[in-house]
């Protein structure tokens, strides 16, 4: 074994997963996906919240509590608005969606 | 042993999580990010986190992702979707994005001298003799009590704003 605790090695995968995210985000059109990564994003963070709760108490894992429940509430909202999108444009390809772009 | 499941488990989550995001089917990658939530729940356990585990399973892998998976069968995106990945310099970037945040956030986290002295095994103690759920309940309703009420509000926001949003208007 490498001798790193777990802790740190955590850390390592946790920046991991939020790079897979930031990639997917940028990489893909479909709105649907790119909320996706968004939520890979999202428990990245938790993970590293939960590593550092092992030495800081236990904190950390109340405030992965919170970021779970506040990103039930933007799944329901974000894919509420992804439907209205669609009734209106008939595609959930990003590029498509510039009424709000110039 | 804690280090094989550990290391299987990250392994698990990486290689899925990649998986989604090269995917080109909707339903495809919604199943690699339940592999990758399951993953992260396994990871969580080993990192004294047993509560927030069993919360992971049941609440992403079990609802959000239900809710992913309705609105694209609702959607109809099931199967032949076009591609929808990027070509050319959208790859570079993101690519490129991506490993310098590994990067930097990877030397971030092991070039922090003050970790060392920390001990890993506090947390464990205070979980031995409490149990998961009490050790996790009592801070909660106590010191972030305002927190979590004003979660509930939220909550409750966000599924009014919800069932506004996506209703159907009236011609």
């Amino acid at each position: 074994m490498t001798g790193a605790p777990l802790g740190d090695l955590a850390l390592v995968v946790s920046a991991a997963l939020f790079a897979i995210g930031v990639a997917g985000v940028l990489l893909r059109r479909n709105v649907i996906i790119v909320f996706m990564c968004v939520e890979l994003m999202l428990n990245a963070v938790n993970l590293s919240f939960v590593a550092f709760s092992r030495t800081h108490g236990i904190d950390g894992q109340i405030v992965v509590l919170f970021v779970i429940s506040v990103a039930a509430a933007e799944a329901t909202v974000g894919l509420a608005l992804i439907l209205a999108i669609f009734r209106h444009y008939e595609s959930v390809d990003l590029d498509l969606f510039r009424r709000l772009r110039w | 042993m804690t280090e094989f499941f550990f290391f299987l488990f990250a392994a698990m989550a990486i290689l899925s999580a990649i998986f989604m995001v090269t995917q080109a089917n909707p339903v495809a990658s919604v199943v690699y990010l339940v592999v990758t939530f399951f993953a992260l729940s396994g990871l969580f356990v080993i990192l004294d986190a047993h509560f927030i585990a069993a919360v992971q399973v049941i609440i992403y892998a079990g609802a959000i992702m239900v809710l992913f998976l309705f609105v694209i069968m609702l959607l109809n995106l099931g199967s032949g979707v076009p591609a929808d990945i990027r070509r050319g310099l959208a790859r570079v970037l993101a690519g490129s994005v991506a490993l310098a945040l590994i990067v930097v956030l990877t030397r971030l986290v092991l070039g922090d001298p003050g970790t060392e002295a920390l001990d890993p095994s506090a947390l464990a103690s205070v979980l031995e003799s409490e149990g998961a759920v009490r050790a996790l309940a009592e801070p909660l309703f106590n010191r972030y009590l305002v927190a979590f009420e004003v979660t509930s509000i939220l909550l409750l926001v966000a599924v009014i704003g919800a069932v506004v949003l996506a209703r159907r208007r009236a011609p």
